[in-house]
């Protein structure tokens, strides 16, 4: 889950993070009042979206007085942002944080995650801040600096302070570092984020240390125990579908293809995407239905299927291990009958009760087309997805 | 031979709870050893014919048990996974789904050195054909023979299952490691595992984007395996950036691509099928000697 920079600030600041003193927005008024009350030399009004790049699309922007930054936020607050990881269709801003302005001496880059590779949690640090980190990894490795920590352990201040003399930072500025870092990691584990980014980490002319942007997002899987995070959640953010979705316990990701896929499983879900490609077909969504898909569960799937306009065809694969195929035979009924399905549908059922779950559909007056094999199965989607375009 | 679980195994069930009860009763009808239930407070009771233990220690001590299966939800799955480690198990095999992945990362740190071997967590199980089923796979589809799986997912695992059976080519075991960041047993542990198998005389191997887990593969193929290894990648079509279900399933920063994983596993004389309709076919083609 993302939060938005504002959120991720406060959390900063509640585990001793240091930040520049910020207010949110709605409004031009508030913002300028904001300015106002922050009262230096410079504020700057940033754009509340979940994605990254927004400098770049216009989405910040550097007031010298109160009055500038209500003329900025007046022309940001309800523009559409485009940036490249919004895409072409950009997202609407509904918020704006203004944010006190400091003397930047340096620009450092700060990360947490978990790492895949060593299983352990580790700190990523390099000192070309500002930039595009992925870019400096390839470029300059010799710049990127990572620390492993040992979850059980936690961080050591050693790690923090060899860190901090890796970033070229003198012995004050190290102390800093090392409360920083230590702040940061407690606000990691504490709250099961999967990933801290701060970049930039800036070093002002006095030598002070300051998150200036703040990127978090957290494990999903571990919000059932952070009610608080789980609060921060903004629903506008998220694609509609992908929203309903996840407020049916779905995964689900659009696709932009005309055949709707309802599987159960992610790795037979991507498998089934994989092979209506290679049959000339083109997949509309990911859907995993998941392992306890019952009547209900199946009935709503083909509601969000049919949100998606673009559908001609759904495709219905289930391998069942702990899904069991007499109860998705049942659920394909009583959703094709209660949401009158009007797309050809074609079923491919196998496993656990298969025998059984294809005599259910078998004896329904429903014309559904039966398929057996995967490659069966995706032949006659493509076929009858070609037929209704 | 098999790898991890044959006919001696005895089977503890950790969590008897809805899932874990209509799983345990399809084991039994495999004919599984299941020999006891872990369920804090209903120790001395009887679940469907199982004795129920209150503790992991308890249930050892009184069946000899030396493998169990865990259906504990996510909350407290990572503290089931120490209990039997701490127990003294040799294996344990984590079905649930929506760990933490903070909670698994302490997890295996702290198993480390402890002789138990974990598989998964989010992982169907294992079977061996004939002999054992630990998990939830629909093990009336996997036949004995002389083909190693091993798999990050579940219900493609049955897909690739399915058709081996279907083309008369058995399996020696069945094998789901998990669609987890942080998984207990790795395809390099599982490549080791069967290349040391005399059983096994060709492996399936089915992975997805996200992470390096093949691309570890590859490199373990081509420096000790002896044994033909064939291969699908799930998610060529996989979008970047979007988790596709699983918790490892994501594209990120460039890495993770079905392309790069293919190209990888190829290069150390994996045969990769592009379809999942042609998995067993690709094997088939390879060592034409398997069916029978």
């Amino acid at each position: 889950m993302n939060v938005h920079e504002y959120q991720a600030k406060a959390l900063f600041r509640e585990f001793g993070v240091a930040v520049p003193d910020g207010e949110l927005a709605t409004t031009a008024e508030e913002a300028e009042s904001a300015a106002k009350r922050l009262g230096g030399e410079i504020a700057v009004v940033k754009a509340q979206v979940h994605a990254g790049g927004r400098g770049k699309g216009g989405g910040i922007k550097l007031a010298r007085s109160p009055q500038q930054a209500r003329e900025h936020a007046e022309a940001i607050l309800g523009m559409t942002l485009v940036t490249k990881q919004t895409g072409a269709e950009g997202k609407l801003v509904r918020k704006v944080y203004v944010e006190g302005g400091c003397k930047i001496a340096r620009e450092l880059y700060l990360a947490i995650t978990l790492d895949r590779e060593s299983e352990r949690f580790a700190v990523i640090a390099s000192t070309e801040g500002g930039m595009d980190i992925e870019e400096v990894s390839e470029k300059t490795p010799e710049k990127i600096h990572n620390v492993l920590i040992d979850p059980v352990l936690g961080l050591s201040s050693w790690q923090s302070r060899s860190l901090g003399f890796k970033l070229e930072l003198d012995g004050d500025q190290v102390k800093r570092f090392d409360r920083f870092l230590s702040g940061l990691y407690r606000l990691f584990v504490d709250k099961d984020a999967s990933l801290i980014e701060i970049n930039p980490l800036v070093v002002t002319e006095d030598g002070e240390l300051f998150a200036l942007d703040g990127k978090l997002n957290f494990d999903d899987n571990a919000l059932f125990r952070h009610p608080d995070i789980a609060a921060l959640r903004d629903p506008e953010e998220e694609d509609f579908l992908e929203r309903a979705a996840a407020e049916m316990d779905f995964s689900y990701v659009g696709l932009d293809g005309d055949i709707g896929c309802m599987v159960n499983g992610a790795g037979l879900a991507m498998a089934t995407l994989d092979v209506i490609s290679l049959s000339g077909g083109s997949p509309a969504n990911f859907l995993d239905v998941g392992g306890d898909a019952d009547k209900d569960r199946i009935e709503n799937a083909f509601k969000l299927i049919l949100r998606d306009e673009k559908i001609r065809c759904i495709l219905v694969n289930i391998f069942g291990g702990i899904v069991r195929c007499d109860l998705i035979a049942e659920g394909v009924i009583a959703a094709t009958e209660s949401v009158g399905l009007s797309v050809p549908l074609v079923v491919r059922l196998q496993g656990t009760n298969s025998v059984e779950g294809r005599k259910i559909l078998a004896g329904s007056s429903l014309a559904i087309e039966s398929a057996e094999t995967l490659q069966e199965a995706a032949d006659k989607a493509v076929a009858a997805a070609k037929r209704g375009a | 031979m098999s790898i991890l679980c044959d006919k001696s195994t005895r089977l503890l069930v950790q969590g008897m709870g809805r899932v874990g009860r209509f799983h345990a009763n399809l084991s039994i009808e495999y004919g599984t050893q299941v020999v006891g239930g872990v369920h804090p407070g209903k120790g001395g009771s009887e679940i469907d014919g199982v004795p129920i233990y209150n503790t992991v220690e308890r249930a050892i001590a009184a069946t000899g048990a030396d493998a169990s299966v865990i259906f504990v939800p996510p909350a407290g799955a990572a503290d089931a996974i120490l209990e039997a480690a701490d127990a003294g198990l040799p294996l344990a095999v984590c079905i649930t789904e929506g760990i933490p992945a903070a909670d698994m990362a302490r997890a295996k740190t702290a198993i480390a050195g402890s002789g138990m071997r974990l598989v998964g967590p989010n992982c169907p199980g294992v079977v061996t054909p004939g002999q054992c089923r630990i998990g939830i796979m629909p093990a009336a589809i996997t036949r004995p023979g002389k083909v190693g799986v091993v798999s990050r997912s579940g219900t493609l695992t049955y897909e690739a299952v399915d058709q081996l059976s279907r083309l008369g080519m058995g399996q020696s075991t069945c094998l789901g490691i998990g669609g987890d960041s942080v998984s207990g047993t790795t395809f390099v542990d599982a490549l080791a595992l069967f290349e040391a198998d005399p059983q096994t005389e060709a492996v399936v191997m089915i992975g997805e984007i996200g992470g390096s887990a093949e691309e570890n593969a590859a490199d373990f193929v081509k420096a000790h395996m002896s044994k033909p290894v064939v291969a699908f990648i799930a998610g060529q079509n996989a979008p970047a950036g979007k988790r596709m279900g699983h918790a490892g399933a994501i594209i990120s920063g460039g890495k993770g691509k079905a392309s790069d994983k293919i190209s990888a596993l190829e290069a150390a004389g994996v045969s990769v099928s592009r379809s999942p309709a042609d998995i067993a076919a690709t094997l088939a083609e390879r060592v034409p000697t398997l069916r029978s």
